[in-house]
């Protein structure tokens, strides 16, 4: 053990300092989308853990709920929707004085009718004669809202808001703009490694050249050979294969890359024995070499994965803004623009689009991380 | 489109390639076990299978682009009639241009010295206390995060809401704790800027984390205690024994970020859409590429802007790359 010297502590109390400046963001937008979406737009999140004093005006029934008892009409009912767990204190019947009565007092409507209310937003309300008002009366009540957390936002964002169309779309994007470059890459850095063929060098150097190539520099001349070659055919060329061919554009040089990088470990020796056995560069390829790249295989699917899944400008770019190809992000940039004040809608927004590479991050951490220590080795 | 219509149309799409390389293959075996044993020609048939896909989508996809876009950055708005350099005298004279310059140049600065300085000291706090890996998880997680969700997220921590009113963004209720007159952050030219920075050192802190954890492991042990016997202080060991040692490493992460940074697009245009006088090359680029039906000659010269600041660094990775062959 080390000793307790003032830098141990030191460290410790600042490398704190830095993780809660890391997680308070996150954690913050986590609790937003659980809060109710009244509540969210006018307190903070962090006051969400304690009791909070809240002042809310309710309506009361109207007449089809009266009954007759004895000599009186009768209202009994409760103020609240659904039980949030609210404790009533004060209550009131009129704007200028809200908070007039304590709790199980009877207050006097200026019609001579009573009303009682109760801690859990039980009422009773009292006449001599008939209801006749369709609309009841307002009740306005000073509570206590305990912390309570609700997945309404969620529901309300993946059925109404078309979120979870987007999620779908967005798997329907970023897994075959993951695989098709595996696969192709995979042959091709084989080739770079293992074979011998007029030109690999400078190949090479296209690839290394090609990494950081900024995608801007990229775009309009693609975005027109898509235009043209969807007037050609007379089908919008923005469509999900297209979408699969860019992303693997882009991502082909890195995926390369690194699968070349990776290749050029394994034993030259073995590959050599397995030709001079009469094997050709197929089998050496799918019998050899394939199984013996399974791990960087792994780190490689996470890091083009999570690139493609959190991608907006090539999904922008290149497919529409039609609900049925719309991508996570771009339905997040949309809902920013048009439903800006909503946070509830945002943060569970948000929240939906980040499940998937949080769970990857997490159950996955140590091939992403390899994959990125691998891929900047070189730049 | 349904679920089962979207997996369908995934699952035709990886097949046909598994399906290329596997029939293409498979056809090359067959007809050499017929024809006469021409070992070369078969040779040259299978190296163009191996690498023609890839090799069609990379000329597709970047070769000719890069060289086409040049090539559109002489012409006029639909590419047709050649102009001359006057994309390039509009970007001079065009006040957009000059702030999106300015700014780029801020994030280059600004963005990859933080995230290197940040992700250089916490590795090495984090690499001797004991709980040093999960604080370790916790800073590298915005990695995993697309920027329109780190953008949210950040948004909402920027929140502005009037005086008087409860404020509900962290950063304005902070601010008001203190005693100070809540911002609307976003809308403070130049400041602004800072505060879509802070969004990317944030995310890029972690990478930076995570490439220096694995080379401090590689810092022999023995040059550590030999140092901490002679009665080196922590501080000392830091600056004298690891910064050197990770030189290489910074350079590294230097420009891994530095290249993210040129081509910064998702923060700006979901936070603010270049409002403000926080416009980027990016997000110029993207405007002109859209903006009154496009002009592919001015996005063009903007996207040449954005190569020349890689262009140096592109040059060293082939250099060092030849170094490499050479070994």
């Amino acid at each position: 053990m080390r000793k307790l010297t003032f830098t141990s502590v030191f460290s410790q109390l600042l490398l704190l300092l830095f993780v809660i400046a890391w997680i308070v963001p996150t954690f913050g937008l986590f609790i937003s989308s659980l809060r109710d979406k009244d509540v969210l737009a006018i307190s903070g999140w962090w006051t969400s853990f304690t009791t909070t004093e809240v002042n809310e005006i309710y309506r009361t029934k109207g007449k089809e709920e009266q009954i007759k008892e004895g000599d009186y009409y009768f209202i009994k009912s409760n103020l609240f929707d659904e039980n949030q767990g609210k404790e009533i204190y004060r209550f009131g019947v009129t704007s200028k004085n809200i908070d007039e009565y304590e709790v199980g007092e009877t207050a006097l409507f200026k019609d001579e009718t009573e009303i009682t209310v109760f801690e859990n937003g039980d009422y009773i309300w009292k006449s001599k004669e008939e209801f006749k008002k369709k609309k009841g009366k307002r009740i306005f009540v000073s509570a206590k809202s305990p912390p309570s957390f609700t997945l309404n936002n969620y529901k309300e964002v993946l059925l109404k808001e078309g979120l979870g169309q987007a999620f779908l779309n967005t798997f329907a994007v970023a897994l075959p703009a993951t695989l098709i470059p595996l696969i192709i890459c995979s042959y091709f850095a084989y080739a770079l490694t293992w074979m011998k063929f007029y030109g690999r060098d400078l190949l090479l150097a296209t690839i290394i050249a090609s990494l950081v190539v900024p995608l801007q520099m990229c775009l309009i001349p693609v975005l027109t050979i898509y235009n043209d070659f969807g007037a050609l055919f007379g089908v919008s060329a923005k469509s999900y294969p297209g979408i699969w061919m860019a992303h693997t554009g882009f991502g082909l040089a890195s995926t390369t890359f690194l699968l070349w990088n990776f290749l050029k470990t394994l034993p030259s020796e073995m590959i050599e024995a397995a030709r001079v056995d009469g094997a050709t560069h197929y089998d050496t390829f799918i019998k050899i070499v394939v199984p013996l790249s399974i791990p960087s295989f792994a780190s490689i699917f996470i890091l083009q994965f999570l690139w493609v899944w959190n991608d907006l400008l090539v999904g922008l770019v290149f497919l529409d803004k039609h609900p049925s190809e719309i991508i996570l992000t771009a339905k997040l940039k949309e809902l920013l623009g048009s439903r800006g004040e909503n946070w509830e809608i945002l943060t569970t927004g948000a929240f939906v689009s980040m499940t998937v590479p949080l769970f990857i991050f997490f159950s996955l951490q140590r091939y992403f991380i390899r994959g990125l220590v691998a891929g900047s080795v070189k730049g | 489109m349904s679920i089962f219509s979207l997996a369908i149309t995934v699952l035709i799409g990886v097949l046909f390639f598994v399906l290329f390389f596997h029939l293409s293959n498979f056809l090359l075996d067959y007809f050499r076990v017929k024809a006469s044993k021409n070992f070369a020609f078969e040779n040259s048939i299978r190296v163009i299978i191996f690498i023609a896909p890839a090799f069609i989508v990379l000329f597709v996809f970047i070769i000719y682009p890069v060289f086409e876009t040049i090539r559109l950055s002489f012409f006029d708005k639909v590419g047709e009639n050649f102009v001359g350099l006057f994309n390039y005298t509009w970007a001079i004279n065009d006040p957009d241009f000059k702030r999106s310059i300015i700014n780029n140049l801020g994030w280059l600065i600004v963005v990859p010295t933080l995230s290197t300085f940040f992700g250089l000291v916490i590795a090495n706090l984090a690499d001797r206390i004991w709980w040093g890996s999960i604080a370790k998880s916790i800073i590298f997680m915005p990695m995993a995060i697309s920027f329109v969700g780190a953008g949210v997220i950040w948004k909402f921590m920027y929140d502005y809401r009037g005086p008087g009113d409860q404020q509900i963004g962290l950063l304005n209720a902070i601010a008001v704790a203190l005693g100070f007159e809540p911002q609307a952050w976003l809308t403070i030219p130049v400041w602004n800027n800072l505060f879509l920075m802070a969004i990317m050192i944030w995310i890029q802190t972690g990478l930076a984390l995570v490439i220096f954890s694995a080379a401090l492991r590689s810092i022999p042990n023995e040059t550590l205690d030999a140092a901490r016997i002679d009665g080196a202080s922590e501080l000392k060991i830091f600056w004298s024994i690891i910064i050197p040692y990770l030189e290489q490493t910074i350079l590294v992460i230097w420009t891994i970020i530095t290249i993210l940074v040129l081509k910064v697009f998702d923060i700006i245009y979901a936070m603010t859409n270049g409002q403000w006088q926080t416009e980027v090359l990016a997000n110029l680029m993207y405007d002109w590429m859209f903006r009154g039906g496009g002009d592919s000659g001015r996005g063009s010269v903007l996207a040449f802007c954005i190569l020349i600041g890689v262009i140096p660094i592109l040059a060293w990775n082939l250099y060092r790359h030849k170094q490499d062959q050479k070994v």
